[in-house]
Formats: C-alpha cells, structure tokens, sequence
C-alpha cells in the first residue's frame, strides 16, 4: 500500500527537484557578447545552460544538436545574431532553415520539438538572452527529463 | 603521443571567487585525463600570474593551455601572448569564460562551481586537440572610405589624407557640410560655424588624396579588414560641376519652386539650385525629384540659359567598385521628429521651431539674413519659450536618453536672441542644465546673469495656439507654481536621433546598433571608435549624440585608429579556417554555396579553401552532411568533446 502511495510522491519530488541539463550554443558575435552584457550587468538565470560558443550559429551542425541530446542533454539552446545582422553576412539564414528541419526531425523521432529552441540575442541584449535561459528552463522542466534520445548506459 | 593541459583559475579578486569554489574547480579539473598542471590565482591577468603561465608552460612541457577567467573578449590577447612567450603556440591556449557566463550571473554557489567546472572541462577538451597554427600575412588596400561628410567624416578625411592616405569621401546630399554648416554661432565661443568649418571643406575639395562623391551612398560591401569592396552608388550628376559657373542663370528660369532643407523649410528654392554659397563642390545642382521632368520638351529652360554648357539632362546614375582597406561610418544625426511631439502642436504651428530652424533665423545667410523675424508673420517675437528636452530624457514617451548638446545650445540660442532682440523676454524650460565642458558652465551663468535669459526649472506640459499667440503651459518646480506664457515664438529643443539612412547602412556594413538606433561600438570605454567588424570604424553623432569639439576630437581618433591599422605592412589573417578532409569530400558543393565568403572553390572534383578569403565562420562545417570540411581548432569532434564535457561526461 505505501509503495503505491509514494511512488507518485516520488515523481512529485523527481519532478521538483529536476535540474534540467542544458548546452547553448552561442555565436561569437552576438549571442556570446550578449551573454557578455549579462554577466556585466549581473542579470541572474538560471545556471542550467552550459555554454559553447562557436564562430557562428551557422557551424551548428544537426549532428551536435542530436550528439547533445544523445548525451543526456534536456535542452538544446542555439542563439546567434538577429537575421540578416549576421556578422558573417548570412550564416544566421542558413542555421533558420536547418534548425527548422531539425525540429520537424525531432518531431517526427518523438522527442517534443520544444526541446531544441532557437533565439535571436544581439551583443546589446543582455536583458533578452537571462529571459532567455530563464525561459527555456523552465519549459524543459515542464516537459521533465529527456530520456527518448540519451545513450543507454 | 599524450597532450600535456596546463589549467589556471582565476579569482578575479572576488569576482569569480565570490560565487565560485575556485579551488574546487582546480581539484576537479586535476583529476582529468591530459590535465598535467592546475593552479588557481587571485588575478591570472596581473604580470606575476601572467608569469606563471609562462613558467608553467616551459617547466611542465605544456602543449595547451586553458585559462578560466572572464570573457575571451578581454584577456584571450593577453594569455596568448604569454603563451607565445613561454614558447607555446598561441593558438593552443583557450579561455573558459567563468565570470561574465558564470559568476556573474548566478548566486547558488554549489550551481555556479559545477557549471564552472564544466565550462572548464569543455575548454580543456577543445585545447587538448588544439593544433598549433601560422596567422597568414594578407596585402592590404592603403585607402579608406569615409561615408558622411559632416564635421566628422571632413575632419577624418582630412587628417587621413594629411597623413598620406587615399581617401573617398561618400556624401548622400549635393554638398559636404553636414548640419554644422546650418549652425549660425556655436558655443561657447560664439563662432560663426560656417567661418570654422568652410576652410575645411575647401582643404577637402582642394586636397590631392581626397576623392570627393556627392549625391552618392554605398549599396553594398564585400571583403573583409583589409580588403573591401564597396559598391557606391551615385545619382545621375545633371550639372557638371566643373563647368557650372555659379552664375544662377539656371535658376532664374527655373519654374519650380521646392523646400530648401538648408533652410529647414523656412524658404523655398528652384529645382536647380546650389545648396548654399559656400557648397562643395562649388556648383548648383539639379534636383530630379522636384524638375518637371528632365525633358526639353516639357521645359528645358535651365540647359537653355546655361551659357556654360554645364548642363546635361541625358546623364545616368552611376555604380562605382572601389577596393578600400578601411571604412568610417560618420553618417551623423537628426532632430527628433516635431511631428512626434504632440504636447507642442505636432509641428503644425509655424512660429514652433526647432533648434536648427532657429539656427537659420539667427544666420546672417538665413531666409531672414540674420534677423530674428517669426515665420508667420515676420514679425520681431517679443516673447520666446524655449523648451529643452523636447523627446530626451522621457523613457515612456520619447528617447530615454540625454541628447548631451541641447542644454547649450539653447543657452546660446537664448543669449543670440536677446543679441538680436534685446528688448525681448526669453524663456527657457528646463529639466537639468548639463553644461560639463570648458567654458560651457560659464555660457549658461553669462546667458543668465548677463543676457537676464529666465531660466524656469520645469517641463512645458502643452503648446497651444489661442488668439494668434502660443500658450505655454508648464510648471515651475522651484516656486511650486504653474506657469502660463503668452509666447511669439517657441523653440523646441529636440532630441537628437541617428540619421535617416543610419539603420540602412548598418545593415549594409553589418555593424551593430545600439537600444537606441545608434552605431554601436566595440566597447563602451576603451574602443569607443571601433564597430565590432575588423576594419571598420565609428564616428561623430551616428555613434551617440555629441557636440562639435568632441566630434571632432571622436574623427581624429577614428583617422589614428585607421592609420594604425593601414601602416602594417600587411595584416595577419586569422589562421583558424576552414579545411577539407578530401577523402570524405564528395564535391556536393553546398559548402561552395553556403560560403558567405565564396572562399570555396571545386578544384577537381573536390572542395578547396581560399584560406584568405576564409573567416572561419563554419558555415560550411554546419552544412557539409559528410563532416568533410572543418574549421581549425573548432572542429566537429571539438565540437562533439566540448559537448560532452558540459554533460558532466
């Protein structure tokens, strides 16, 4: 009797208690400075989102997207310049599109598409990108931990 | 043959040290594979940390080098370069940026050291594969751009050209001379503007290593620091200004009578017209939106009265290609819109002006000839309200920001108007007065106490029209009472806002604004001249709003910052580019296609890297479906490391 009444308060508490892991890919230009402005401005988030910066958000490659998430990753976070202020003129563009194949991709294996987020952040906006994280955070810990596409040990 | 890392931990003070466990990210980061050396200090930037770094590397063998710290932004030169020194190739020392991205930004101490730990970890990783690289020498084009020719595109051109560089000077109106040249005195000194700045123009359209284009703006950009491509495009020059001979013939027969921006639509002037006397280049100009059409047939009264022959209807516009190694950006600013402004009547009342139209009334070469008359009547104006803060400094609103300049130059407008009518009351409404500057504070003190200018500390709430006079509505803060003028005229002093055409070419350059639509700089204190993009710069009011001496001061320092980077014999180019792994590489070309650059080429059936060409963006990597191409020292399997790593894994 008592092991069916805990183990929803298990749940429960799994469920309070769930930090969610989560990688952010973030262009060198805006994303990253922006990130920057942040720190500068002491804005708090929630530190769940590891950083990774990269060059631009166009070198994201689908495969560190799935490779993040085959990894144990709740979230995917992947944030560059505003379209069309690529620094690199249209990096930004080609990462729009591939991230919109990778979300109907993800979709279609059964992961829950809000898993992987996209967001435009400027050097400027340190505001936007804590709102950011905080967000997406607290989406990922609505939908709980990420089991579908994480490596079985 | 196993890496040696070597990992040092800042503390940044307490910056770092505050939030996280310094020494346990040391601990940790001892226990990984490759890590042969770890040490936390107070300030890693300071000289002896610096050293240590150094002596680290030569007495452990280091082969890569991780320094935890705050954003790569500030000291990834710094540790580079102490990397090179202790013999270490600079490319093999990586920063894990732990204060902007950590400490900074989070309170939980135990959170913050395990996301540390991890931003560490991930950069340990990528340094572990960290191949040492060569920066390639890249030729550099020795002339520069300058786009706007206000005070601060004049005063760069000038200072570039003096020291021996080609310059093209960019100008989207007829003439250079920006809104200084509208100026009828200017503060403190009470100079005539046009007596200042016209012997630099002159300098400019006389000076062998200046090549002046008016009526022309760039369209695109290509290239990088170093090497542009600028693509300017010119509208059709109907007058040749070599011929024109300044006779006004042409616009005596002209028909059409159009608004003079010079004047601030105070006066009217023809369709063919010089911009004002001292224009350069010193010719008129024919404006084809306002002429009835281009066409003999319809009117061709100008080209009939030029005796000179200056005139040629039959002219294009033109697309010029010029190569340049530098560009500044000095595409200066406007006033606020009158029309935004409700509370004064959304500009519909004539005798409601703004500060430049002002300017034009007090200018010996004003519609008025420098006498203070209304628009409305041309009546002397016995009573004038000044209102300061017109748009700044109302976040709900207008602009959130102070306009810097209008608390001066409405002191000065004040005191030219009791010069002009000293009989007269003027009024000024006020929030602050901000008069930091030599002699500024003196101005405003002299403008009260000897020109008796009535300063009310207050905001004027409405400006209404009644009984052919303007009420002024505002409070006085200081007596506590509402105030009511009966006021001639009304002078608002606008805001100032980045230029028309400002968010276009920022586009255009890919340079970054800021919340307020100005260009941004590459860093608010210590590169106040640079935009973020290699090669590109920043000057005058299009950066933040600024008065003439420290325009001119921002445009010298733009030319120094150009001459630094043009006096390198040739510029290093990052080596961090893409290369292609052939026996993966199926010739697909998305790669080529997807190269912002068209730094890829197909060289027999395979991708090849123009490493010049190349920034190192990954574009490429992130389209290539075979994992065939790569950036150096960015990897995929980098890349695939530092992922793991902030997994805990």
């Amino acid at each position: 009797m008592s092991e069916v009444l805990e183990a929803p308060v298990q749940a429960k508490k799994e469920a309070q208690e769930f930090e969610p892991k989560i990688v952010a890919f973030l262009c060198k230009w805006c994303s990253s400075a922006g990130s920057d402005l942040a720190g500068v401005s002491r804005l708090q988030y929630p530190p769940n989102a590891v950083p990774i910066q990269v060059m631009c958000s166009g070198s994201v490659s689908p495969l560190y997207i799935l490779s993040a998430f085959n990894k144990g990753a709740d979230g995917v976070l992947v944030s560059g310049c505003h379209p069309g202020d690529c620094h690199y003129l249209k990096g930004n563009f080609f990462a729009r599109r591939r991230i919109y194949l990778v979300q109907k991709l993800l979709k279609f294996i059964g992961l829950e598409s809000d898993r992987f987020r996209m967001s435009w952040v400027s050097a400027a906006e340190g505001t936007k990108y804590a709102q950011v994280v905080a967000d997406f955070v607290k989406d990922i810990k609505a939908l709980g931990p990420q089991r579908k596409l994480k490596a079985k040990n | 043959m196993t890496r040696r890392a070597g990992v040092f931990v800042c503390h940044c003070g307490t910056n770092i040290a505050a939030t996280v466990d310094v020494k346990n990210v040391v601990s940790e980061l001892a226990k990984d594979d490759g890590v042969v050396f770890s040490k936390d200090y107070v300030y890693m930037c300071s000289d002896p940390g610096q050293q240590s770094v150094i002596d680290a590397i030569k007495e452990n063998q280091l082969d890569s080098v991780v320094i935890s710290c705050c954003s790569p932004n500030l000291h990834e030169k710094t540790f580079r370069e102490a990397s090179s020194v202790g013999g270490l190739n600079p490319f093999q020392c990586e920063i894990a940026n732990i204060r902007e991205q950590c400490a900074w930004v989070h309170k939980d101490r135990a959170k913050a050291t395990e996301k540390a730990i991890k931003i560490t970890r991930s950069a340990v990783r990528r340094s572990l594969r960290d191949e040492s690289l060569t920066p390639l020498g890249v030729p550099v084009t020795r002339k520069v751009m300058v786009i706007g020719g206000g005070i601060a595109g004049i005063q760069c051109s000038l200072d570039l050209a003096n020291a021996g560089f080609d310059v093209v000077l960019v100008e989207k109106q007829a003439t250079i001379g920006g809104h200084m040249l509208q100026l009828s005195e200017t503060f403190p000194t009470l100079d005539c503007s046009q007596c200042i700045l016209s012997p630099k123009m002159v300098e400019v359209s006389k000076h062998p290593k200046i090549t002046l284009m008016v009526q022309s703006e760039v369209t695109s950009i290509s290239g990088f620091v170093g090497n542009f491509k600028v693509k300017v495009h010119s509208k059709a020059q109907y007058v040749d200004p070599e011929k024109c001979k300044i006779c006004d013939d042409c616009a005596a027969v002209c028909p059409v009578v159009a608004t003079n921006q010079y004047d601030v639509g105070l006066t009217g002037r023809r369709a063919i017209h010089i911009p004002f006397a001292q224009a350069i280049p010193a010719s008129y100009t024919l404006d084809e939106e306002a002429c009835l059409g281009l066409n003999p047939v319809v009117c061709g009264k100008c080209k009939k009265a030029c005796e000179a022959g200056a005139i040629d209807y039959d002219r294009k516009p033109t697309t010029t290609d010029i190569d340049v190694g530098a560009i500044v950006v000095a595409t200066g600013f406007d006033l606020y819109g009158k029309d935004k402004l409700g509370e004064y009547g959304h500009g519909r009342y004539p005798d409601v002006l703004d500060g430049l139209q002002f300017e034009r009334l007090c200018s010996a070469s004003g519609p008025t000839g420098g006498h203070v008359l209304r628009p409305s009547d041309q009546k002397e104006p016995k009573n004038v309200v000044f209102i300061q803060c017109s748009g700044s400094r109302d976040p709900e609103n207008h602009c959130a920001y102070c306009s810097k300049i209008c608390c001066m130059y409405t002191a000065k407008h004040a005191t030219l108007y009791k010069h002009h009518v000293p009989d007269g009351n003027a009024y000024v409404f006020y929030i602050d007065i901000r008069s930091g500057g030599k002699g500024y504070e003196e101005f405003v003190q002299r403008s009260m106490e000897r020109d008796g200018v009535m300063y009310l500390r207050g905001r004027a709430s409405k400006v209404y029209q009644s009984k052919g006079k303007l009420k002024v509505l505002g409070v006085d803060t200081l007596s506590g009472r509402n105030v009511e003028i009966d006021a001639d005229m009304v002078v608002l002093a606008q805001a100032m806002v980045p230029s028309k055409g400002t968010a276009e070419i920022a586009k255009t350059l890919k340079i970054g604004r800021d919340k307020d639509g100005f260009l941004a700089e590459a860093h608010p204190k210590l590169r106040p001249v640079e935009s973020v993009t290699g090669g590109i710069f920043l000057t005058g009011a299009a950066q933040s709003p600024k008065d003439i001496p420290e325009t001119v001061c921002q445009a010298s320092a733009a030319a120094a910052k150009v001459i630094q980077l043009l006096s390198k014999p040739e510029l290093e180019h990052n080596p961090a580019v893409a290369r292609v792994r052939e026996s993966h590489c199926t010739g697909c070309e998305m790669c080529v296609d997807a190269c912002p650059y068209e730094a890829i080429t197909l060289v027999n059936g395979k991708a090849h890297v123009n490493e010049v060409l190349c920034e190192g963006c990954g574009t490429c990597s992130g389209t290539c479906v075979r994992a065939a191409i790569d950036v150096k020292n960015v990897t995929q399997l980098q890349v695939f490391e530092m992922i793991s790593a902030c997994m805990g894994g």
